[in-house]
């Protein structure tokens, strides 16, 4: 399908490159080991996000489509075990109104902001997922989130959000650090004897292209072991004067030009002369609401697609592969299954928005909403966020421990609860108060938090995006048990964020049988 | 290593909504960090605020990383700042001095009315884009994506168009409000394609006169491409208005006949 | 109320009815895409014509008679084919439409970038290529008029001062004492001061215009991209300079009264 996606894209335009015979050009990506991934400059994701938009706004001009813009999913409406529409704040004027329809379907993207500091853009949020959630929808897998080795490191507290800079750079450049905890120098001063180009090292034939977890944690173990680099020694190289040598500089502008530029941009130093200066950050998560091969919830009528949902991806996800299940989700799977639930519904009435639960779910939603700016407490949702973050990123991120892990699980209550005591939240709620709208999304973040943090304990083993201390190889690697957790952890609302109920899926291999990838 | 900047004054645009004359309001920023940008002082701003009990300023932002096209101030009367290609959110303090003056307001058009504050609407340009910046690709119908063969050079300009990411600083910038750079980035990105070359004239035909709904027009200043955060050309202007004269005269037999 | 801006606009697509059009010159000035192609063309005539009457009027400089002669040369354009004056009268007419078609597209344009910012910023614009030359077109383009209205009522009507509209016989032609109306008129300080103003401001309107006709005509090519501004600086200058020696060869006493 993947091939499927990519002629449907070019024929819609997306402006993919291409080599001199003008047939389309690819290059190699993390994960693999051989150059088979299609680009669009350093911005593919952004192409296909333009392409999928235009498509889109060609439905919307024809009538196809009625858009709602800066209206936000407060609730999703279950009238006798089927999902019969959505309850939604015009962010706007503050007005909650409800859409009746056959049937829904939730394309609202990960939860990486639970971390508060991640590669995901400052409006994305769980809200919609998780409402879903606590109406019945099965949360799956939520400790299963991907960390993206290449990003910016944090420059200070103020920090709003990482900037990813694209994996392709692994694909020229050379991860190092210095061996020495107490060195000084500048990276060119710094002869090769005293680098520790630790990837090529430990993973000979990936190198630097070793998946996504593998980095991440080999960056982590690096910086812990104080061999960080940058002004908060928080960072490890990535350095092109190798590439720079061989290919020339021009050949290396030509390929990451733009990339080169947003990083002098935002880091204020120059690529071409010295080390880029990367951390890992939360990139993607591969938990999400569970779906059947359907892409169908366990809510009859209400589905979910791209990254809002836990599937293809399993416990890790490849590079380039996000774009593409978002995009065969949307374009080849949801049109031929969302048919089977609707045929049977033809000329079926279907409630109303002036049915009782509808009009319940708004009053709940106007209760909320009004409930943030009643507290009065003294500190800002922001704050809040940040402190869910770091505990979050402490315990539950690159590296877990059971200790570690039950320590979030006793903080995050008592500062969930001091959340409910003490937010405060400015302005009104008839109007435009992105205040208010952060307070709902926080919210929501502090009852995933809980929940993946008890996934994670309870997934006694190291498996992809998951790695517990306690369960890896002498050479440091992930220790999966597949005799015990060789199943999806699918998590049911049991009324409160710490009293969800376990619905276990065995997971069951047919026709690929579960190995152990080696990366050496 | 980072310095800081002292002493800051920012005169900020308050408006509680459409309807409202609204105002400057200045606030001094006794410290602040160069790495930080720009939005990130705001977000400083606006904790401060929260604090004192007051209204937060509202600003659009989402990607934080210059390429959702969502940030949108204009700064010392330079939308998105005085950095060469470069939006709201890239831009950080280390382009700025202590003791400094800077103004910030939304961008002005009538196409993008103020919402709040510094954000405006600006689903105009989705108008523009719905009424013809697309290729008619019905899932399913795709042909090998090798079987169209596209010349490098063509494949790399129609990037560079494709590269426009919405924002609107054009028309900020523009001292006529024109929409001119935007349309065109479009037009000349999906016009240069093969797969573009059925709906070419009628495309450009379409959002040439949906863009004349809503923006000025282009007298060829060119301080949309100063503005712009992804450094458009205005070339894609003289292309635009290549195509639009052939789309008038070469095809005017078969579009009415549609 | 979450759809702010709704379009005007019917769908684009093969099914939809056909729009009813214009006659297609009306069709192609209805956008402002069209107005500028107007604008350029308009533009491209009466740069012909100021290049021309320029480099006409440099006969000046070989005595009067020269220039007295080439006066009535453009009288009798085509005749006996045509009858006098009708010729030229049928160029005037023809260079007095692009004009009105370039005011009146200034005219439409303007109003339109009024009601596309109807509130102004509120602060200082740091505008960075946006120049003098671009942003005061109207204004040198007023002025430039109001100046060829007296420079016609002065000298090709002669209505001003009845010392520019004289007479005299050469052989058995009578013809008109053009030499002497532009030097009588360049005598007055006034009347040369505007003048030479007027062409500064023609200079800078050309300076922008020539430039921008390229782009409104869509004439881009990278082989010749890096000449246009070469080719708008040098017209506007060539013209200028040219226009200017006059005045100030007569102020300056190189060009006298003649008598015959």
């Amino acid at each position: 399908m993947s091939v499927n996606i990519i002629d449907q894209m070019v024929a819609q335009g997306v402006p993919f490159a291409r080599e001199y015979g003008g047939l389309l050009d690819n290059r190699s990506f993390g994960g693999a080991q051989v150059s088979r991934t299609f680009y669009a400059r350093g911005q593919t994701g952004q192409q296909l996000l333009l392409g999928a938009y235009q498509q889109f706004s060609r439905q919307v001009g024809l009538g196809g489509i009625r858009l709602f813009n800066r209206c936000e999913l407060v609730d999703v409406v279950v009238v006798d075990g089927r999902a019969s529409g959505i309850v939604v704040r015009d962010l706007m004027t503050g007005e909650i109104q409800s859409h009746a329809a056959h049937a829904v379907v939730l394309a609202t993207g990960g939860y990486g902001n639970v971390f508060f500091l991640s590669t995901n853009a400052m409006a994305c949020n769980v809200t919609a997922a998780w409402r879903a959630h606590r109406r019945g929808a099965l949360f799956a897998n939520p400790c299963y989130t991907q960390i993206h080795p290449t990003c910016i490191p944090q420059s200070d507290e103020f920090q709003s959000k990482l900037t990813l800079m694209s994996e392709s750079l692994r694909n020229d450049g050379r991860v190092w650090v210095p061996k020495n905890a107490d060195e000084v120098r500048a990276a060119h001063d710094i002869p090769e004897a005293d680098r520790d180009y630790y990837l090529e090292r430990l993973y000979p034939s990936f190198g630097n292209l070793a998946p996504r977890d593998i980095s991440s944690r080999a960056a982590k173990r690096a910086v812990d072991k104080g061999l960080g680099v940058g002004p908060l020694k928080n960072g490890v190289y990535l350095d092109f004067s190798d590439a720079i040598n061989r290919l020339g500089r021009d050949v290396v502008e030509e390929r990451y030009g733009n990339l080169f530029e947003m990083y002098e941009r935002i880091a204020g130093e120059n690529p071409y002369d010295v080390p880029m200066r990367i951390y890992p950050a939360t990139h993607y998560t591969m938990g999400g609401l569970w779906v059947d091969y359907e892409l169908q919830t366990n809510i009859p009528g209400l589905y979910a697609a791209g990254e809002a949902n836990f599937s293809d991806h399993g416990a890790n996800r490849l590079g380039a592969s996000a774009l593409m299940q978002g995009l065969a989700d949307g374009y080849f799977v949801l049109p031929y299954t969302i048919g089977n639930e609707l045929a049977p519904m033809l000329n079926k009435p279907i409630p109303g928005t002036d049915h009782p639960e509808f009009k319940r779910a708004e009053q709940e939603a106007r209760d909320r909403y009004n409930g943030y700016l009643n507290v009065n407490g003294t500190r800002s949702p922001d704050w809040f966020h940040r402190e869910l973050g770091k505990i979050i990123w402490d315990y539950c991120g690159m590296e877990r421990t059971e200790q570690g892990l039950e320590k979030a699980l006793s903080e995050l209550p008592a500062l969930y609860e001091e959340f409910k005591k003490d937010l405060r939240v400015t302005g009104d709620g008839n109007s435009l108060n992105q205040t208010l709208e952060k307070a709902g999304r926080v919210d929501d973040f502090f009852q995933l938090g809980m929940l993946m943090c008890r996934d994670a304990l309870d997934r006694n083993e190291s498996c992809g995006g998951h790695f517990r201390s306690e369960y890896q190889t002498d050479e440091g690697e992930a220790q999966r048990d597949d005799d015990n957790y060789c199943h999806v952890s699918a998590w049911q609302w049991g009324g409160d964020a710490m009293s969800p109920k376990l619905n276990v899926e065995p997971l069951e291999f047919k026709e690929v049988h579960l190995a152990t990838r080696s990366y050496k | 290593m980072s310095n800081h900047l002292t002493n800051l004054t920012l005169r900020v645009w308050r408006q509680k909504g459409p309807n409202d004359s609204g105002h400057f309001e200045d606030h001094a920023i006794e410290q602040i960090s160069d790495e930080a940008s720009f939005l990130e002082m705001l977000d400083i701003l606006n904790e401060r605020l929260i604090a004192q009990g007051k209204e937060a300023v509202v600003f659009d932002h989402d990607c934080r990383e210059g390429i959702c096209g969502t940030c949108s101030l204009m700064i010392n009367g330079q939308a998105h700042g005085n950095q060469r290609g470069t939006a709201t959110c890239q831009l950080h303090m280390r382009k700025f001095k202590s003791g400094d003056t800077i103004v910030i307001e939304p961008w002005r058009a009538s196409a993008f009315p103020i919402i709040k504050d510094l954000m405006v609407d600006r689903s105009a340009f989705d108008r523009i884009i719905e009424s013809g910046g697309f290729i008619t690709a019905p899932t399913g119908g795709a042909p090998d994506a090798n079987l169209i063969p596209i010349p490098k050079p063509v494949a790399d300009s129609a990037m560079d168009s494709a590269e426009c990411i919405g924002c609107g600083a054009c028309v900020a910038a523009c001292p006529n409000g024109a929409a001119n750079l935007f349309t065109a980035a479009k037009v000349s990105h999906l016009n240069r394609l093969p797969q573009g070359q059925a709906e070419r004239y009628k495309r450009v035909e379409a959002m040439v006169e949906t863009m004349d709904e809503y923006f000025g027009s282009c007298t060829n200043h060119g301080e949309c491409e100063a503005a712009c955060p992804k450094e458009i050309s205005i070339d894609v202007i003289a292309l635009m208005n290549k195509d639009y004269r052939k789309a008038k005269l070469k095809n005017r037999k078969d579009l009415s006949r549609t | 109320m979450a759809q702010v801006i709704a379009s005007r606009r019917g769908p684009v697509t093969g099914t939809a009815k056909a729009k009813s059009r214009r006659p297609f010159l009306l069709d192609l000035y209805s956008t402002a895409v069209g107005k500028k192609y107007v604008m350029a063309i308009s533009g491209i005539a009466m740069m012909g014509f100021v290049l021309f009457h320029m480099i006409g009027n440099l006969k000046m400089f070989l005595g009067a008679s020269d220039l007295n002669h080439y006066a009535h040369f453009l009288e009798k354009l085509l005749y006996p084919l045509a009858p006098e004056k009708t010729v030229l009268w049928i160029l005037r007419a023809g260079l007095i439409g692009m004009l009105i078609l370039h005011l009146h597209a200034a005219y439409s344009l303007t109003v339109m970038n009024r009601t596309a910012r109807p509130v102004k910023y509120q602060s200082a614009r740091d505008y960075q290529i946006a120049n003098f030359a671009s942003r005061t077109m109207r204004w040198s383009g007023i002025i430039v008029l109001a100046f060829i209205v007296w420079h016609l009522l002065d000298l090709t009507f002669g209505v001003v001062n009845s010392q520019t509209n004289t007479f005299y016989m050469e052989g058995d032609e009578r013809l008109k004492d053009v030499y002497n109306a532009v030097v009588h008129s360049f005598e007055r300080p006034v009347v040369a001061v505007f003048y030479i103003v007027a062409n500064v401001l023609l200079g800078i309107h050309l300076f922008h215009g020539a430039w921008s006709i390229f782009q409104s005509l869509g004439w881009n090519n990278p082989r010749f991209n890096k000449w246009r501004n070469a080719f708008a600086t040098g017209f506007a200058a060539i013209v200028v300079v040219g226009n200017v020696t006059f005045p100030v060869a007569v102020m300056a006493g190189i060009l006298e009264k003649a008598t015959y």
